[in-house]
């Protein structure tokens, strides 16, 4: 059997679990994990192309996933009334800006000077920028946060519509996908400038550090995107099935295909979602085909497979380390906005590193690293898996324990420990992948 | 007697807290430097050991309460321990011989090791979520404090409390035993000494006749014991929760790389330099400040560096100067 056939198939079985699931579980739960597999696929790219093409071992995706929704809150909500006061959006900015200017002239400090006053005057800099910082910055915290905490509190985003009509304006969660991309590629510059360096094993733990740094800020940072209390209700580029319902041409089209209006509207809106998503995906699946077979992917697995020698063929290995990390990470942040953008909602507390970075990771090894056909295939079987393993375990549990007596405790325990399959089958699924084929379900070419 | 209630109320929120979190991911670290010293890898599924000896002890000690067994003023677990330990051992030696043997065999690179410890890590941690659940779980039984801040006051007149929890004073006391036993056991007897002589240098070890399996299985029985005692510390301290485990891993990370990954006094010291980090930078000054500056200078705020919220980002800036400026770490631990 020849590769390409081999590939399709395993697409196709995808494709028939997806299709069975629409049959069995109705086509809403279809398209429920049809969107996510799509969201999840990006991911699985975006670690795939720093995993797979270069060897850089990052394990905060879970960060510039949680970046991108940020940008998602940002771009497509409006500006909070009131907030944008001199005391209150601007002097934040101000802090921020005093910030990153401590820590810009700290650089530069320790570049330019020598010996003991480098010390020093880094530890001064530092030390005096913090307090100026902090003295800035709170007041303007303290200011928004004060501006009606129960439904705002923060400084809003950059929505023209206003607080009336933002929900006008949907297709600013378009261009808020790309920001995501830009914001992540941003932390990626900043994280990949200190930290790309060390070894793979303790990149490992200053990416895991990252991430949960970045939720620790969109968790206690209320101004920014209200933080726990969460901002619900962002605009969406498809229309809302309220609308749909109201709109008698839709309901007779509908009524034409033998669906009621309710169940047609909700699948119109995730049909939307589907398309839309699926544009995205292959776009940068089109993209990261062309960078694997360009010289400039064939560069990069010379450097992840010897870099040494690739060094000494006059290749910038740092450089070309911090150009991919930077890309993948955005490729994670695209997926991040568009994961909040299908939830409607950013909930700080709902990222948890086994769910958005660690899974993405069983996703790339299961579908094949090194081949983004693989990681797409593997975002998508895996996915569809997470979401069924636990009634499939609950059926399994159920069978197993027919011959128990009802209420028995041993039956009971049975029955709910199915709730956490899902680790356990996802680890399980990884190890035997790594022990049995460990190039993954559609290898490396 | 302004400057003894300082002290007092330093020793109070900083130092005592610091001393048994600091012993807690000290014992954590110990176990992640045993196995990278000698096995060469990071193992990422420690925090979901750590989880799962917790648990076992707790099904024990909920046993043993149950049959009315405890251990007077002092908490059951430390009954319940052994038990813990033993089933800890039995785990890590069968995922050694299911999982981690065959690429020692292969001799896979590090880093194809980490990954299959993300594995075993999902897999603990369904088996930690079978046994016990996600629930929040208070285990520790007995006298909760050795000093109460109340009876202090009242015996020193001081307007500070000094409380000491008996779970910090056992915390100290443990991690005092364990790290005795560790280093005689690593410096005194022959097992030990090939222990040290295989993390140095593998094929010379091999070439003198050490015999490689025993030396990994001697380890990870080490390992299990270290990762079942530092968890059961830190539940008692705190509470268990498997997730809160899980998160442990960042900072018993950093206290073993900046100590220097492989070096068992680098582990001890990185895991004091980590807490005290984290409890310094996020404890509010201002009861301290409050008792030394004259009146006029008195800060308004709460002279809090950062919120307790970001006691991760601490220890990961403390790791990041670390590596920039001194690569190995504090003490010299290794360079793969």
């Amino acid at each position: 059997m020849s590769t390409t056939v081999r590939d399709t198939a395993l697409f196709g079985i995808v494709a028939l679990l997806l299709i069975g699931t629409g049959i069995i579980q109705g086509w809403n739960s279809a398209l429920l994990i049809l969107n996510m597999g799509l969201i999840s696929a990006i991911m699985a790219l975006g670690v795939n192309l720093q995993w797979g093409f270069a060897g850089l071992f990052n394990i905060g995706v879970m960060g510039f996933v949680a970046l991108g929704g940020l940008a998602a809150v940002l771009i497509s909500m409006p500006p909070a009334p009131g907030a944008w006061a001199i005391g209150g959006g601007w002097r934040i900015i101000l802090g921020l800006l005093f910030g990153a200017a401590t820590v810009v002239v700290a650089v530069m400090a320790q570049k330019k000077l020598q010996g003991r006053t480098r010390v020093l005057a880094t530890l001064a800099i530092l030390i005096a920028g913090f307090f100026l910082y902090r003295a800035v910055f709170d007041g303007g915290v303290a200011f928004v946060e004060a501006i009606d905490p129960a439904s705002a509190g923060n400084i809003g985003g950059l929505n023209f519509g206003g607080a009336e009509n933002y929900r006008d304006w949907g297709w600013l969660t378009l261009v808020s996908w790309p920001v995501g991309g830009l914001l992540a590629a941003g932390a990626a510059w900043i994280i990949g400038k200190t930290a790309l360096g060390l070894r793979s094993d303790y990149l490992a733990i200053a990416t895991l550090g990252i991430a949960e740094i970045i939720i620790a800020i969109l968790k206690n940072e209320d101004w920014l995107a209200r933080g726990v209390k969460n901002t619900i209700g962002l605009p969406r580029p498809v229309p809302y099935e309220v609308d749909l319902q109201n709109d008698a041409g839709f309901v007779e089209r509908a009524a034409s295909l033998g669906l009621d209006p309710v169940t047609a509207s909700t699948l119109y809106t995730k049909m939307a979602y589907a398309v839309l998503f699926t544009v995205v995906l292959l776009i940068l699946l089109w993209l990261a085909q062309k960078a694997l077979s360009s010289p400039w992917g064939r560069m990069m697995r010379a450097i992840r497979d010897n870099e040494v020698a690739a060094e000494a063929m006059g290749k910038d290995v740092k450089g070309r380390h911090l150009q991919i990390f930077i890309l993948g990470s955005a490729i994670c942040g695209i997926a991040g906005a568009m994961m909040t953008t299908l939830d409607g909602q950013l909930t700080p507390t709902s990222y948890q590193p086994l769910r958005f970075t660690f899974l993405v990771w069983v996703m790339v090894i299961v579908g094949g690293s090194g081949n983004n056909f693989g990681a797409v295939l593997g975002g998508m079987l895996i996915w569809w898996l997470w979401i069924q393993v636990e009634p499939l375990g609950l059926s399994l549990m159920n069978l197993l324990s027919s011959g128990l007596e009802d209420g028995s405790s041993l039956k009971e325990r049975m029955i709910e420990s199915a709730a956490h399959m899902r680790l356990l089958t996802m680890g399980l699924l990884m190890l035997l992948v790594l022990r049995f084929s460990p190039r993954g379900l559609i290898p490396e070419r | 007697m302004d400057f003894l209630n300082a002290i007092v109320a330093l020793a109070n929120f900083v130092i005592v807290p610091g001393l048994a979190y600091g012993a807690q991911l000290a014992i954590g670290a110990l176990g992640v430097t045993m196995i990278y010293g000698i096995l060469r890898f990071s193992n990422f599924a420690h925090g979901d050991t750590m989880a799962f000896g917790t648990a076992i002890t707790i099904l024990f000690t909920t046993l043993l309460t149950g049959m009315g067994i405890t251990f007077g003023p002092l908490p059951t677990a430390l009954l319940a321990l052994p038990i813990g330990i033993g089933a800890t051992i039995l785990l890590l030696l069968g995922t050694d011989w299911a999982v981690y043997k065959f690429y020692r065999q292969q001799k896979a690179s590090p880093v194809i090791l980490v990954i299959v410890s993300m594995g075993v890590m999902f897999v603990m941690n369904g088996i930690v979520r079978f046994i016990i659940g996600v629930r929040d779980i208070r285990f520790a039984d007995g006298e909760r404090f050795i000093v109460t801040a109340r009876g202090f006051k009242e015996a020193t007149g001081l307007n500070e409390g000094l409380a000491i929890k008996t779970t910090q004073a056992i915390t100290l006391v443990v991690a005092l035993v364990v790290m005795a036993l560790l280093f005689w056991f690593l410096n005194k007897t022959r097992t030990g000494k090939s222990m040290r002589a295989f993390s140095d240098n593998e094929d010379l070890a091999l070439l003198s006749g050490i015999n490689p399996d025993w030396v990994v299985k001697v380890t990870w029985m080490i390992v299990a014991a270290l990762a079942t005692t530092a968890g059961v510390l830190y539940g008692l301290d705190k509470s268990f929760k498997a997730f809160t485990y899980f998160q442990l891993l960042l900072p018993i990370f950093a206290a073993a790389i900046v100590g220097g990954l492989g070096n068992p006094i680098g582990a001890i010291a990185g895991g004091f330099v980590i807490a005290f980090s984290e409890v310094t930078i996020t404890y509010a000054w201002k009861k301290v400040l409050v008792y030394l500056m004259p009146e006029s200078l008195e800060p308004d705020g709460l002279v809090q560096l950062l919120s307790t919220d970001y006691k991760f980002a601490v220890s990961f800036a403390i790791l990041i100067i670390v590596l920039l400026f001194k690569p190995t770490g504090l003490f010299k631990g290794q360079s793969v």
